[in-house]
């Protein structure tokens, strides 16, 4: 456990002392800020003809604010998880630092445990970042708690799925670029692989793509329901992603 | 404390690593003599478990690399090619980084690396960034890093590659220093590397060793035959019949002959009398005796002697030694 979290510091700290962290979680925040801004002034414009209504009711905000506004921070982690992950292994291998890890008293998975950890602790800072704009929506509204804490806790896993994706395939590949860019177009597929099926959604073929899909199942956890089978699809997402990884380390290493 | 059983590494159908056996025993240093892409570093890098060997055993401070990796890395340090330096982290974060993956206790952390790095002269660049450092002291903060958890096995790959003159004979220095506690292999291509630090040498070529005992025994061994050279006044007569029935001579080779004055190459068979008996010949058949001498042989020739004798019979094989570097990967 020392080992692994010893390697989550280090991919940490690394992210810190070169300019990573703060362009990424910069960019972030500014971005998030864009889409919370417009959609708050969505929402009062609706506020505002709701008003003018009689005997309408009143606007719900986490319906027609927070549920699109957490959607919409799938979309940019979409672009920048690929960004966090890209170096992991990429960057250690073409430096030959990753000598040092393997030839160390490690095993694989503490290695990929530990790269893990340290992303997903860069990303939850990321989320981290965005309490803020929410502690704003409850000072100034009441917006209900639990389906913003939910539509987190759907965020963080499909963060945690983006994450293992990415260390799978900067694990194969010695060059950053290819990495992101892999992980990039990867995890857009996961994105809209549910397009492709059937829009009446009657064929099995296009049930199964609709399950694959990454955002079909964020959808219910932005509503305020957990459903255990989209923890489940997550859980297995993110286990066989760090599996398909330890793979291709071991592979990586016979191959010489 | 090291050895080797029968390693194997294949890559496709190109064979890095070909049948190699070794023994080190604790406290010796171990030279790895060869051309480029003899198959050193690939013969390092799975003993320190950075690749698994196709065939064969390795055991490593008394663990099997293969079935007990954890417990023999432990026990190992490794400096690889590149020193393995993650350019943003100040030295002092990168000893501290190390020793936390490779073992240290929390308690004896900031004992040991003050030590290192006094050991291996680095303590007045603690604090600069390991990507701003020049070659030496990369070199140095690696083997601060190869130490720092106290390894009964140290294995370096090109220790002295990219030093100064003065750097490299300090690093002999140190390296010989800690062959008392730990046992050494290091590689190198540069042969008086090896005549200054190791106490044993071990020749690769195209993966294979070729020859490997105590510096001492090798030179002795390829100078029991020795090669003499002769000059002499013939008058325009072939001295190679004569020269050939001479006691303890092998062969006669007549590299020059003008003027009637013939440069002889003889090699012998045995050391000894043979230059004797040359010069009673030369001069019980009335020949001038211009130049009796004995190639002396160096390192240089005992390492030229047995990397390119039978060239003309595996010259094929030759040909393919060109390629294994590029077919490793960049760190090897």
């Amino acid at each position: 456990m020392s080992n692994i979290l010893a390697i989550a510091h280090k991919e940490l700290k690394s992210y810190f002392v070169s300019p990573i962290a703060y362009v990424v979680v910069g960019l972030f925040a500014v971005l998030f800020g864009v889409f919370f801004v417009s959609s708050l002034s969505f929402l009062l414009r609706i506020s505002l003809q709701a008003g003018m209504m009689q005997g309408a009711p009143p606007i719900n905000i986490n319906e027609y604010m927070i549920r699109p506004l957490l959607g919409n921070t799938g979309v940019i982690m979409l672009f920048v998880l690929p960004m966090i992950t890209m170096r992991s292994y990429a960057e250690e291998k073409r430096s030959g630092t990753i000598e040092l890890l393997i030839s160390s008293p490690l095993t694989d998975w503490q290695i990929i445990l530990g790269k893990f950890l340290g992303a997903l602790c860069l990303f939850v800072l990321m989320l981290a970042v965005t309490g803020i704009h929410m502690a704003i929506l409850f000072w100034y509204g009441e917006p209900e708690l639990a389906p913003i804490l939910s539509g987190y806790l759907g965020l963080f896993l499909m963060g945690a799925s983006f994450i293992s994706i990415g260390l799978l395939i900067s694990s194969a590949t010695k060059n950053q670029v290819v990495a992101g860019m892999v992980t990039f177009a990867v995890l857009l597929l996961f994105w809209v692989i549910s397009w492709l099926g059937d829009p009446a959604g009657g064929t099995t073929t296009s049930q199964v793509l609709a399950y694959l899909s990454v955002l079909d199942h964020f959808d219910d956890f932005s509503k305020g329901v957990i459903d255990t089978s989209h923890l489940t699809y997550y859980a297995s997402f993110i286990i066989f992603g760090l599996f398909l990884t330890a793979k291709s380390v071991d592979s990586e290493r016979w191959r010489g | 404390m090291i050895e080797v059983q029968n390693i194997t590494k294949r890559y496709g159908s190109f064979t890095a690593v070909d049948d190699v056996s070794f023994r080190v025993e604790p406290g010796q240093i171990l030279g790895f003599l060869g051309p480029n892409g003899a198959g050193k570093t690939t013969t390092m890098r799975i003993l320190t478990g950075c690749i698994p060997a196709t065939e064969g055993r390795a055991l490593v401070a008394g663990f099997d690399i293969f079935e007990q990796p954890i417990e023999a890395k432990q026990r190992t340090g490794y400096l690889p090619e590149t020193p393995p330096l993650y350019p943003d982290m100040t030295v002092q974060e990168y000893l501290t980084f190390a020793s936390r993956i490779s073992g240290v206790k929390t308690s004896d952390r900031t004992n040991r690396i003050e030590f290192v790095m006094s050991r291996t002269n680095v303590t007045d660049v603690a604090n600069r960034h390991c990507g701003k450092l020049s070659k030496g002291y990369r070199q140095r903060v690696g083997l601060a890093q190869a130490i720092l958890h106290d390894p009964d096995v140290l294995i370096l790959d090109e220790p002295t590659a990219g030093l100064d003159p003065k750097q490299i004979s300090e690093t002999r220095e140190l390296i010989k220093d800690l062959a008392g506690d730990h046992t050494i292999i290091l590689s190198t291509h540069i042969l008086p590397e090896v005549e200054h630090t190791c106490t044993q040498v071990a020749i690769i070529k195209t993966g294979r060793v070729i020859a490997m005992d105590t510096l001492e025994n090798l030179k002795k061994r390829l100078a029991g035959s020795e090669t003499v050279r002769l000059e002499i006044a013939t008058d325009g007569a072939d001295p190679t019949e004569v020269l050939a029935q001479v006691d303890g001579v092998a062969s006669v080779t007549v590299d020059s002959s003008k003027d009637g004055t013939s440069i002889v190459e003889i090699q012998t068979a045995q050391g000894g009398q043979t230059r004797q008996h040359l010069a009673n010949a030369v001069v019980a058949n009335r020949w001038g005796l211009l130049e009796l001498r004995r190639d002396k042989m160096g390192l240089e020739d005992v390492f030229l002697e047995l990397t390119t004798q039978d060239e003309a019979t595996d010259a094929a094989e030759t040909v393919v030694s060109e390629e294994p570097d590029s077919s490793l990967p960049s760190g090897g």
